[in-house]
């Protein structure tokens, strides 16, 4: 797992002018920025930082974040080329964050929510210990309040340098939506580009809901892995959203700007009061221990 | 018979003591003193070989091609296997058998990874790499096993999901996060085994159990030595390097809380003698079982998260 699509060179807002990934066209930082990082040209979806994330999303100053202090231990002592503790150090200062995952509470159009946000220049957005247990987190406090849980997934996958323990935040994330899930609370999931590996095949793909940005990179095994594999180059468009939309996977694409109307427009859905007051289990007074 | 590089001098001294012993049968002599020189010989370097692992070596020995396979635990600890086919959705997947069977004169439901042993064989079970319509088949027995209140036992054995064109059409994602998901909600006591190799998110939807157990040679591991060296090291010949850093024997395991325990192997592994390692499964399930027998659904779900929210190490502290 880990299979990073290698971080292209990051939006700097100062610039006047900004060239679009895709379709190469220099657009004015300005309208740029206004559009929500979406080249006005091509539709490109430029990958966004957290609190223009927030600031898209959801209403202005209900976001209130949690347990932001929460880092990684460094628990396998990990040294490859550089050493771990030196690799989280530099995500530190780069993102001004203490890991790859934003958590907190917020509303979109009225509807409160507890919300995750990955944060791709934190090491990929890569879960290791800490992501695991903040998303943990966020769900006891989804469950407290019994709020819908949002999270906007970003990310290579698990973090390699947490070896296994980053493999069963996989478990450990899952198990949090499994909870959601039991007391009948919504998970949306939101794929943006890219969205691979051990989150993906996790929490990710749970949502009762899952959306995802146009263009985005979304899978299990990263494209250079497949065609390592298999020996041949993947069609043009595997793997990007509008393609997991045809193939089943998923179950919506929607342009940034339509984003929180949208998850509005769900959030209505899921918050209107049952039509079947009560459910109740059938019962014949059989032997609850008996076979069948 | 395949050798590993570590072991060729053991197989060296095994072999002189086959010719002595064929000699002296031959030609009446009694050598039984330079035999059991030798012998001891051999055992003391086999001691010293075997307790002196280096991960990557671990690594060597649980994909070794003579290792006890899913299907051979499946002969060798259970009774009247009766296997289940199909996903229903797709063609079957050979890289998972699943059905019910008898362990201990106890109905029980069987899952796990099959590997192949030669080259025909692995081509048919895709190298234990499995498509998502292998776990939905998983997931089918497994909810077949909640159904009628059978215990489940899952055997882990696997490189990796497989990384195709049509894994990720099928939605390989959804398949390994649904079983997850699933088995988490599962009624009936889940006793994992790691056997040989557990690969990342696709040993993970056949690996969340009330007791997860692992032989002592097996590995598990959020990524494979020479796919970590090739991102991390950007070198794939540094994969030993990888094996040592990842931590994946069952002893790092123990250590960090992910297993619950290991099973200890035959000294030389668990091919160099599969009926003893099997009969020490055999009863570390049943130890297994029974501890989980008393327990109610509810108890058993809420123990699952307890288990799996401990797990992973981070800090708090406020600087």
């Amino acid at each position: 797992m880990g299979w990073f699509t290698k971080t292209k060179e990051s939006i700097v807002p100062s610039n006047l002018w900004t060239k679009c990934q895709k379709c190469e066209e220099a657009i004015y930082s300005k309208d740029l920025a206004k559009a929500a990082w979406v080249c006005p040209k091509c539709s490109y979806h430029f990958r966004i930082p957290v609190r223009d994330r927030i600031e898209l999303l959801l209403d202005e100053k209900s976001w209130q974040e949690l347990n932001a202090h929460i880092k990684t231990a460094d628990p396998l002592k990990f040294e490859a080329l550089t050493s771990y503790d030196e690799r989280v150090k530099k995500a530190v200062l780069k993102t001004n964050a203490n890991e790859a995952i934003a958590t907190g509470l917020g509303a979109i159009e009225g509807f409160p929510v507890a919300v995750g946000i990955f944060n791709f220049d934190f090491m990929g957005g890569s879960m290791g210990s800490a992501v695991g247990e903040k998303i943990v987190r966020l769900t006891d406090e989804a469950l407290r309040l019994r709020r819908p849980l949002l999270i906007v997934s970003c990310s290579g996958g698990a973090r390699m340098d947490e070896g296994v323990l980053s493999l069963m935040q996989m478990v450990k994330t899952s198990q949090a939506i499994a909870r959601l899930s039991r007391e009948r609370l919504p998970f949306l999931s939101l794929l943006t580009d890219p969205t691979t590996g051990g989150v993906t095949a996790s929490f990710a793909m749970l949502g009762d809901v899952i959306l995802a940005e146009p263009g985005a990179l979304i899978g299990f095994a990263g494209p250079r892995v497949i065609e390592q594999t298999i020996k041949e180059t993947l069609p043009e468009g595997f793997q990007r959203a509008e393609f997991l939309l045809e193939t089943g996977v998923i179950d919506m694409v929607v342009p940034r700007k339509d984003l929180r109307a949208t998850l509005a427009k769900l959030l209505r859905f899921f918050s209107a009061p049952t039509h079947t007051p009560k459910f109740e289990a059938p019962s014949n007074g059989a032997d609850p221990s008996a076979p069948f | 018979m395949k050798e590993l590089p570590f072991e060729h001098h053991l197989l060296e001294l095994e072999k002189k003591i086959d010719e002595l012993k064929s000699l002296s049968a031959a030609h009446f002599l009694d050598l039984s003193q330079e035999i059991d020189t030798l012998t001891q010989k051999l055992e003391k370097s086999k001691l010293e070989t075997y307790s002196n692992l280096t991960p990557w070596q671990t690594t060597q020995l649980a994909r070794h091609p003579r290792r006890p396979l899913c299907l051979d635990y499946i002969d060798m600890c259970f009774e009247d296997f009766v296997e289940l086919r199909g996903g229903r959705q797709f063609p079957d997947d050979n890289s998972i058998v699943a059905g019910l069977a008898l362990f201990r004169k106890e109905p029980v439901v069987v899952v796990g990874h099959q590997k192949g042993r030669d080259t025909k064989e692995n081509i048919f079970r895709n190298f234990g790499m499995p498509h998502p319509e292998g776990y939905r088949k998983a997931l089918r027995v497994m909810k077949l096993a909640n159904k009628f209140r059978r215990p489940i036992i899952t055997f882990v054995d696997t490189p990796g999901a497989y990384p195709g064109m049509e894994a990720e059409e099928r939605g390989q994602a959804e398949a390994i996060a649904r079983n997850i998901m699933e088995m988490t909600f599962l009624k009936v006591p889940i006793v994992v085994v790691v056997i040989g190799e557990g690969g990342s998110g696709g040993a993970v939807a056949l690996g969340v159990g009330d007791s997860v157990l692992m032989l002592e040679h097996a590995i598990y591991s959020v990524i494979s030595p020479e796919g970590c060296a090739s991102i991390l090291w950007r070198d794939p010949s540094k994969a030993e390097e990888a094996a040592r850093a990842l931590k994946l024997t069952a002893r790092d395991l123990l250590e960090l809380k992910v297993i619950d325990e290991f099973i200890e192997e035959p000294l030389g592994g668990a091919h160099r003698d599969p009926r003893t390692t099997a009969e020490r499964v055999s009863s570390a399930l049943a130890r297994n079982l029974d501890r989980l027998k008393g327990l109610s659904a509810e108890e058993l779900f809420q123990r699952r998260l307890e288990k799996y929210r401990r797990m992973g190490v981070y800090s708090e502290d406020l600087q």
